[in-house]
């Protein structure tokens, strides 16, 4: 059935296509205005609108919506999907909260903890990347030069071509009870023993903040290289120190780079599975891990698609709510 | 010292921790792959030795990962690329009321976990064409699952050089009686050039290293990187190291002569604009050097 309606999904981006150009020209008056057939010709309009239909429909919106609709649905052996047990369901959903039926817990208290350790977790490394990144980002937009400018965004560029895997596996060997720390440590006499640090979770956050720090550095950049130096100089003509600069003037005028670099950030820091499978504590459980185990140990692949639904819906709140507390619009962060 | 002496110099012992952050443990990684112990670490040094990398190059499961990221690789650029160059077209052609939305939905991959566009094409795919048909394989799903998000990716960087797109060059060509193909063939893809193989380039390393969407749509094969996870995983040896080093020595290779390339199309650039005006000036008319 849905295979068959799959040719009819360019005529409908054709039509909707069709139906603005229309209401455009009642909008416009049909001046002089070439409409998108006339102006590309048939080869090149049935290109554009094909890749473009493949891509909307095919490869963001309908994989997604199904998703959902696969969410809410129970697990069933295959002969009995479509018959009479297949009927929308919210038990997936309850089962994060509630956890299994009958539990005399009343909570899912394992999976619920995961999920809030892991948005806290994220809100913390995307702070900390803020932190670290601001500065440099100050730098580069204004006092590093041409030369040296380029060479920066190349030295910063190069370590993001390694792989996650690579780069976690890094902080794995640093952090090793035989890695650099350690060893240093144990050479001053500071402590006695090696120090876990994949149980303290310590390995998983550096890993976690080194993992996207470009995508902070370059928003941040974008927004205070558009700024007027000359603003700067006011305020320090002015008498203001050199924090109030950043605090009152810098920061505000890049609000919708921050707002950027920290949403993507965060995001992915939740969205993350490379670091937390090799850096995490052998006890202490990512929710992406979670979602993980369900596909691909139990096999449970409704439960699954709930899951990491939730975790998307709870990423994409949070966020608006944050871009509404900083009084940040979606538009400008786009941008 | 004044204050401002003091300042830089923070601003250098910053810069300096930074860059120590960012290629502290690359370094000492790499430096691992010559370590002759059986664990991956610096200390102690029990002698230099290539045996790690010759593992490697014995690692039969390590190399067909390799060979299939490659093969997904450039499935990503045939289908990521013109997909991105149509995106980039339309967007700069749309009624202007539905650009903010058809913005947002060719954005949303960027911002969407991994994890999820890996599993949604997984689960929608297998129902679209039937878990049993030969269509329904790693390579072709990680292709789609890598191209949802690679896509966007290749977009932006379309629309930043098409934004330097002159609209009087469509009208003169058209004009002149050229048909919208040799219009697109002939002035839009040349102009369009480096962009492609940006895009490209672009396309093939993030399709190289993805890690998340992969490990969902790779089913029963595996790319380098799931490889590489199940490997870290299970414990370590230095050959892991070795691979990291030469990741990164092909990547520097590859990023310097991409900034040659990329010098000389500026130098290029700024030849022909400098050829142009002179012979503006040669024809009489004032050369427009402000515009």
């Amino acid at each position: 059935m849905s295979r068959l309606l799959l040719p009819l999904i360019p005529v409908v981006v054709a039509l909707i296509f069709w139906a603005m150009a229309a209401a455009e020209r009642r909008a416009v008056g049909n001046v002089a205005h070439f409409g998108f057939f006339r102006r590309n010709g048939a080869v090149l309009s049935a290109y554009l609108l094909g890749a473009v239909s493949l891509w909307i429909l095919l490869l963001i919106v309908l994989p997604q919506l199904y998703m959902v609709e696969f969410s809410f649905r129970p697990r069933l052996p295959p002969s009995e999907i479509g018959g009479p047990k297949d009927v929308y369901t919210l038990a997936n959903y309850s089962y994060l909260i509630f956890g299994r039926p009958g539990d005399p817990e009343g909570y899912n208290k394992l999976h619920l903890g995961i999920f809030l350790r892991t948005i806290v977790a994220s809100i913390f490394v995307t702070l900390l990347n803020f932190a670290i990144c601001y500065p440099i980002a100050f730098f580069m937009a204004k006092v590093a030069k041409g030369g040296s400018m380029r060479l920066m965004v190349l030295a910063l560029i190069v370590p993001f071509w390694v792989n996650e895997i690579l780069r976690a596996f890094a902080f794995r060997i640093l952090f090793s009870s035989g890695g650099i720390f350690n060893t240093v440590l144990l050479a001053t006499g500071l402590v006695d023993a090696p120090l876990d640090f994949f149980k303290s979770d310590i390995a998983l956050y550096a890993g976690l903040s080194y993992a996207y720090l470009l995508l902070m550095i370059f928003p941040l950049y974008n927004a205070i290289e558009a700024m007027d130096s000359n603003q700067i100089e006011a305020a320090r003509d002015l008498g203001a120190p050199w924090w109030h600069i950043h605090l009152f003037v810098v920061m505000p005028y890049a609000k919708p780079g921050i707002a950027s670099g920290c949403t993507m950030v965060f995001m992915l820091t939740a969205g993350a599975l490379a670091a937390p499978q090799v850096l995490g504590g052998p006890s202490s459980l990512w929710f992406t891990q979670v979602v993980y185990n369900w596909f691909y140990q139990a096999f449970n692949w409704n439960l699954g698609a709930a899951y990491a639904f939730a975790l998307l819906i709870a990423c994409v709140i949070f966020v608006m709510v944050v871009l509404r507390l900083f009084k940040v619009s979606l538009g400008e962060i786009a941008k | 010292m004044t204050s401002k002496g003091i300042f830089s110099f923070f601003i250098g012992f910053y810069l300096l921790l930074f860059f120590a952050y960012l290629f502290g443990p690359l370094l000492i990684m790499g430096a691992t792959a010559f370590n002759n112990s059986s664990y991956p670490q610096l200390w102690p040094w029990e002698g230099f030795t290539l045996y790690w990398f010759i593992k490697l190059a014995n690692d039969q499961a390590m190399l067909r990962g390799i060979g299939n990221s490659l093969l997904v690789g450039l499935g990503v650029i045939c289908l990521a690329v013109p997909i991105g160059l149509a995106g980039a077209i339309v967007m700069t052609q749309i009624y202007w009321r539905a650009r903010a939305l058809y913005y947002l939905i060719v954005v949303s991959p960027l911002l969407t976990p991994g994890v999820i566009i890996g599993i949604s094409t997984v689960l929608f795919w297998r129902q679209l064409l039937g878990a049993n048909q030969p269509l329904y394989s790693g390579y072709f799903m990680t292709i789609l699952g890598q191209a949802t998000f690679i896509s966007a990716y290749c977009m932006l960087i379309f629309l930043s050089r098409l934004q330097r797109f002159d609209r009087a060059q469509e009208e003169a060509a058209l004009d002149l009686g050229a048909s919208n193909l040799q219009f697109f063939w002939q002035v839009l893809l040349p102009f369009l050039r480096p962009a492609v193989f940006s895009a490209a380039v672009l396309a093939f390393l993030s399709s190289f290293e993805n890690y998340n969407t992969t490990t969902f749509t790779i089913l029963a094969r595996t790319t380098l990187t799931t490889e590489l996870a199940g490997r870290v995983r299970q414990g370590s040896n230095p050959s892991l190291s070795a691979l990291a080093l030469l990741i990164i020595t092909i990547t520097l290779i590859g990023a310097i002569l991409y900034e040659i390339y990329k010098r000389r199309e500026d130098r290029r650039e700024k030849a022909r604009a400098a050829v142009a005006a002179a012979a503006a000036e040669a024809e009489g008319e004032p050369a427009i050097a402000a515009a």
